[in-house]
């Protein structure tokens, strides 16, 4: 409607570029972290994220043994690669490598071009060729080791190593089996319990409907952190203490208000006729409950179900007060946050790819039923 | 028993349950306790049908009253209590906390968020729903910007967390800075004061897309004839959207900021994760888990302290939800 008016084209390019920009930078964090938990240790502290498709120069040290020399002419001479270093291998797989500098010190490590000579400290010349051939010559015998540093050139690498670590060494295996079993009792229950409930307030006349409807509506504003210590004390001394069980069940009571209140607004939206009419035929309200209305009910079912699993997925706070602080009953989001971070606070490569081992079922399920959750989001906001 | 199979357990039970329960509690009042025979059918069935809405309601007022209503009453009742809870202090924890300069650090962190995050978080929602209306490609866009709302806070705080990294070959900012020359990379979590919007920033980046959806749905919403008068007499693109559009939808504007408000005031998984609270980033719910297991009066005290920042809110939205009922 708005090009009747004849929008200019420059207004139009703005538009774009706009969106582009915030969807740049709504995306690229994302991707930075994705990024990065295909990169080892090495790479992400050497070069940017973004560069990662790029080669990278990287410096290196190497120790170059005496024992290899021979006399020629009165010179000492060591010829050897220094790519055969063995604690070198996993960068040179084949002992193969492209040298771009070197140098002689620590304190200036790609001081020289490859291919050309440089003085040694302890007398002599070293030359490096680009296809890591050393050359050591000194009229004096080599008695102790020669340290070499030089700058190679890796081509860029893709490594699967910190999912392996992460889901072996560190426990986020088991970590998301809870996280699973936490979260899909957690999103089933409620949703019955609500179904009938908000099928009651739509439908059924009776004394008091209104003010349920604004406890439900208070409900839902009431602080997550005010149930914490009294619920735990109960669940403490009836028997259930930290456990699973415990946590279903606050998961279940925190989970009603949404519940009920957007089931109720999908409910109160049906047509009239129909449930007057099936009524008239002598239909009880608990058929018509379950063959009329659950079934047409079914997006609001779905979105609540999709907000539910999103949450108890994702959530922190009540993991970390009903269940038990041990390691076989973390989920996934307290495993991060707590072990993870900081044992490994400074090791991205593991942090990132925890965080994408944890994130990859909610991202499945917001990309296949985005539509469901948008319908539902706009019944519980826009009337 | 291993907790998966107890999960799997527990659902069966939970959802049989349910159904059982609902089946036989109206089973009983049909057949046995009201029958629809007898000398008065008639009166059976209404009396059935008075105590009805109950069944249906029970298990949801049961479980609303449990986890929701007792909480409030038995917090604030709690947070009365010395640590130990066997001594009544009055307002003692309230007292000691007003006095204590960290939780005074975290009530103003905790309006700034309430100011800050509600505002950028619709202010970009709707530039963005606008600005993605028309847009050939504006679906793919949308969903991009939504994507966040899956994302844990948790796991947003570890993308952001690779952002603000003080290694310029790791962080962004600091990536950006050194290539516009800047000297030594800053750790923006550590600035005094400033830190707070760049943690800020986490959650209006994650609630931006929420903002988006439904901002975007209510521009749809506004009746084409408005827009197309307004550019018969010469309205521009900015007039037209604050001047005309902006009005329209402002209901639905405020529905979004009070419901990310609310959320402001639940959310400790970002500081938690970003700083733990240190470097004067604390906020209520996160100076709230550092009593947690370790003083139940305190930690009552600062969840109730948060309830009643929560209450205009809540008297404001039952206001509403009676209005729109009549």
């Amino acid at each position: 409607m708005e090009n009747i008016a004849g929008r200019k084209s420059g207004v139009a390019w703005a538009v774009h570029l706009a969106v582009a920009a915030m969807v740049l930078l709504w995306l690229i964090p994302t991707v930075g972290l994705f990024v990065s938990s295909f990169r080892d240790r090495d790479q992400i502290s050497q070069s940017g994220w973004w560069i990662a498709p790029l080669p990278v120069d990287l410096t290196f040290r190497t120790r170059v043994a005496a024992d290899g020399q021979r006399e020629i002419d009165g010179a000492f001479v060591i010829e050897t690669s220094v790519f055969a270093d063995d604690s070198l291998a996993r960068w040179f797989p084949g002992g193969a490598g492209q040298v771009t500098r070197f140098g002689t010190r620590g304190a200036a490590p790609t001081e020289f071009d490859a291919g050309t000579t440089a003085e040694l400290r302890g007398g002599g010349t070293l030359t490096i060729a680009a296809d890591g051939q050393a050359v050591l010559r000194s009229g004096d015998a080599f008695e102790r080791p020669v340290t070499l540093y030089f700058e190679a050139r890796i081509p860029p690498r893709v490594t699967t190593q910190n999912y392996e670590t992460v889901l072996t060494a560190d426990g986020m295996d088991r970590a998301f089996i809870n996280t699973l079993t936490v979260a899909i009792p957690a999103t089933v229950i409620p949703i019955l319990i609500a179904a009938f409930a908000a099928y009651a307030l739509a439908w059924m006349d009776f004394r008091g409907r209104g003010v349920l409807i604004a406890c439900v509506v208070g409900l839902l504003v009431v602080p997550l952190q005010l149930a914490l210590v009294p619920l735990l004390n109960l669940h403490n001394q009836i028997g259930i203490g930290q456990s699973f069980l415990g946590i279903w069940l606050a998961h279940t009571g925190f989970g009603l208000p949404l519940a009920i209140y957007l089931l109720r607004n999908y409910m109160v939206g049906l047509p009239r006729d129909i449930i007057e009419s099936a009524r008239v035929d002598g239909a009880t309200d608990f058929q018509i409950f379950t063959r009329i209305v659950l079934p047409l009910s079914f997006p609001a079912l779905a979105a609540f179900a999709i907000f539910q699993f999103l949450w108890t997925w994702n959530d922190l706070l009540v993991a970390k007060v009903f269940l038990p602080a041990g390691s076989d009953t973390q989920v996934m989001t307290v495993k991060i946050a707590d072990d993870l971070l900081g044992s490994r606070g400074g090791d991205w490569g593991i942090l990132a790819a925890a965080a994408f081992v944890s994130l990859a079922v909610p991202l499945i399920v917001f990309f296949t039923m985005q539509r469901y959750l948008v319908r539902g989001l706009l019944a519980g906001s826009v009337k | 028993m291993p907790p998966v199979l107890q999960g799997l357990v527990t659902i069966l039970v939970g959802v049989f349950g349910c159904v059982a329960y609902f089946y036989a509690s109206n089973w009983l009042l049909d057949r046995v306790i009201f029958p629809a025979r007898g000398p008065d059918p008639g009166r059976n069935i209404n009396r059935a049908n008075l105590v009805r809405p109950w069944l249906f309601l029970f298990p949801a007022i049961f479980a609303l009253g449990l986890y929701l209503a007792y909480p409030v009453v038995g917090s604030f009742i709690r947070s009365l209590y010395n640590r130990a809870g066997d001594e009544f202090i009055g307002l003692g924890n309230y007292i000691d906390l007003f006095a204590a300069p960290g939780f005074r650090t975290a009530l103003l962190n905790n309006f700034l968020w309430l100011f800050v995050v509600p505002a950028a978080a619709t202010g970009f929602g709707l530039m963005a729903a606008q600005l993605t209306d028309r847009l050939s490609w504006g679906n793919i866009a949308k969903s991009l910007i939504f994507m966040p709302m899956a994302i844990s806070f948790v796991g947003a705080s570890l993308i952001w967390k690779f952002v603000y990294a003080n290694n310029p070959d790791i962080g962004l900012i600091n990536a950006v800075r050194s290539a516009f020359g800047a000297g030594d990379p800053v750790d923006v979590i550590q600035i005094p004061f400033w830190n707070n919007f760049f943690i800020m920033f986490i959650m209006v980046w994650i609630q931006t897309g929420f903002a988006m959806v439904i901002l975007s749905a209510a521009l749809r919403g506004i009746p084409e004839e408005t827009i197309e008068a307004a550019i018969l007499d010469g309205a521009g693109p900015f007039r037209l959207f604050f001047q005309v559009k902006v009005p329209q939808i402002m209901g639905t504007i405020v529905v979004v900021w009070t419901t990310i408000t609310i959320l402001v005031l639940k959310v400790f998984d970002i500081v938690y994760t970003m700083t733990g609270g240190n470097f004067g980033t604390h906020i209520l719910p996160s100076y709230m888990m550092s009593f947690m297991f370790r003083d139940d009066g305190r930690a009552t005290a600062v969840a109730f302290v948060i309830m009643i920042i929560v209450l205009p809110v809540m008297i404001w939205n039952i206001a509403q939800a009676r209005k729109e009922m009549r």
